[in-house]
């Protein structure tokens, strides 16, 4: 049986990590790859890069990072941010990432996730959805709305018919942010979670507004997640990794609980 | 010297990463000869079954394999590389290389979880554990709550029971290392299968390719 995953998400500028609060007033918390090494020894399942460099021109720092995490760490892990070609995706991947992810690209040209299905296997490609709640309307059915820009941006896209027709696409998982609950704290967007994981076939990651382990928990179990994003709860030193893996163990969700 | 063979078949880098990590020499080839001169071989793979023969045989290298068997050299198949030694797979019916007896089957859909009866995702992606049958050289010293990295949709059958080294379970039970003489492979990925994949990589590093069956 497959262990829910717990996934550290390390935002990265300019080859420093940083902590989004709802997408203003970051701060650097530090060096990505030493991050990374830190989460894998702790028993992270995999690691989540964004790369929110503002300039084009400053990228190749980026896969210098990832170049570097490659050799240190012994897990999956995925990139995302400013990836619109298969050219920068293969970029990102010889580098050494398992998975890159598309989000606002893929918005712009659903084709950039067949194609990328097509060249490196749909096992590489992540949707990553950063979601709105809205009044539901005959265009925006679920009540959930594709935004961009960090949310400033409305696209007009019901969420769950972008994630099926991405599925149908090739996409093999999904990273699912609610831009709602992202940096609040105050728990996963669950019935969002549970909308979109129940009704495509590929694994959904939720992310966005944990907490505290609760949180965590009430996503893998009530939420139907097959994995977790946690950022601040970690970052900041409020739980180790094994710790929130103890507390779902206790709690009968599988996890992997032995990792040296 | 271990060759990886490199049929355009995935990222054969965290292969030659995580070896490089344990201090064993090795190197990326699509030459044949380069692969018989090898001490012994990894096949990795990602992607689907029908590419990586005609990919494979355009290169001459599923001769190569068959003669790098057949010679005894201790062989390491890994995901695709551990479905495509076997006869043949349901993918589009593609015939394989035919190291091993079997068959390549794909998970059936819709695909239920044994216990609560949830409906489960294929691929079959993400941390599961392994349920060893029988012991192997190459699975020394791997815990009981190991766990490792999995993304698959057909898994390996070989005919005989005798040549499955360990199962995995995902709505069924199905084997996750399988093995014969001098060849063996993991439908997992080791090299992104944190220390206790590393153990299994190191572990080959250093096997003569005997075991008793």
């Amino acid at each position: 049986m497959l262990s829910k995953r717990i996934i550290p998400c390390l935002d990265v500028r300019d080859g420093k990590t940083t902590k989004g609060i709802k997408f203003k007033e970051n701060l650097d918390i530090g060096d990505p790859v030493e991050m990374a090494r830190f989460y894998y020894e702790q028993g992270a399942d995999e690691i989540v890069f964004y790369d929110i460099t503002a300039s084009s021109d400053r990228r190749d720092i980026m896969i210098d990072v990832v170049r570097r995490v490659a050799e240190e760490i012994f897990i999956p892990f995925s990139v995302g941010g400013g990836l619109r070609t298969l050219e920068d995706m293969r970029r990102v991947l010889l580098a050494g990432a398992e998975k890159v992810s598309v989000n606002t690209a893929a918005i712009q040209n659903p084709e950039i996730i067949a194609e990328g299905a097509r060249a490196f296997g749909s096992q590489c490609i992540v949707l990553g959805m950063d979601v709105k709640k809205v009044a539901s309307s005959p265009g925006i059915p679920s009540g959930y709305e594709m935004v961009i820009h960090g949310g400033r941006t409305h696209t007009g896209l019901d969420a769950l018919s972008w994630a099926r027709r991405a599925e149908a696409l090739g996409a093999g998982e999904i990273c699912l942010n609610s831009i709602d609950a992202d940096g609040t704290q105050q728990g996963y967007e669950l019935t969002l979670t549970r909308l979109i994981s129940e009704n495509v076939g590929i694994p959904v990651i939720a992310s966005g507004g944990a907490g505290n382990v609760d949180h965590v928990y009430e996503v893998l179990t009530a939420g139907k997640a097959d994995a977790a994003l946690v950022a601040s709860i970690v970052h900041y030193g409020t739980y180790t990794i094994r710790q929130i893996k103890e507390v779902l163990h206790q709690g009968g969700v599988k996890v992997r609980r032995t990792w040296i | 010297m271990i060759a990886i063979i490199d049929y355009r078949a995935g990222n054969l880098k965290s292969v030659e990463r995580s070896l490089k990590k344990l201090g064993c020499s090795c190197f990326v080839t699509q030459d044949p000869h380069e692969i018989l001169n090898a001490s012994k071989v990894i096949f990795p793979g990602v992607g689907a079954a029908g590419k990586a023969m005609l990919d494979l045989r355009h290169l001459g290298l599923d001769r190569a394999l068959s003669e790098a068997f057949a010679a005894g050299k201790p062989i390491l198949g890994i995901c695709l590389g551990a479905q495509i030694i076997l006869e043949k797979s349901e993918e589009n019916a593609t015939p394989c290389l035919g190291l091993m007896k079997g068959m390549v089957r794909a998970f059936s859909t819709p695909l239920v979880a044994t216990a609560g009866g949830e409906r489960l995702k294929i691929p079959h992606m993400g941390w599961n554990g392994i349920r060893l049958l029988r012991q192997h050289p190459v699975m020394e010293g791997v815990k009981r709550t190991d766990e490792f990295y999995f993304v698959h949709s057909y898994y390996p059958m070989p005919a005989s029971e005798g040549q499955v080294i360990a199962l995995s379970e995902h709505g069924i039970e199905f084997p996750s290392v399988i093995g014969c003489r001098n060849l063996v492979a993991t439908q997992f990925h080791p090299e992104k299968s944190g220390h206790a994949g590393l153990r299994v990589l190191k572990n080959f590093c250093t096997w003569n390719g005997q075991h008793v069956e």
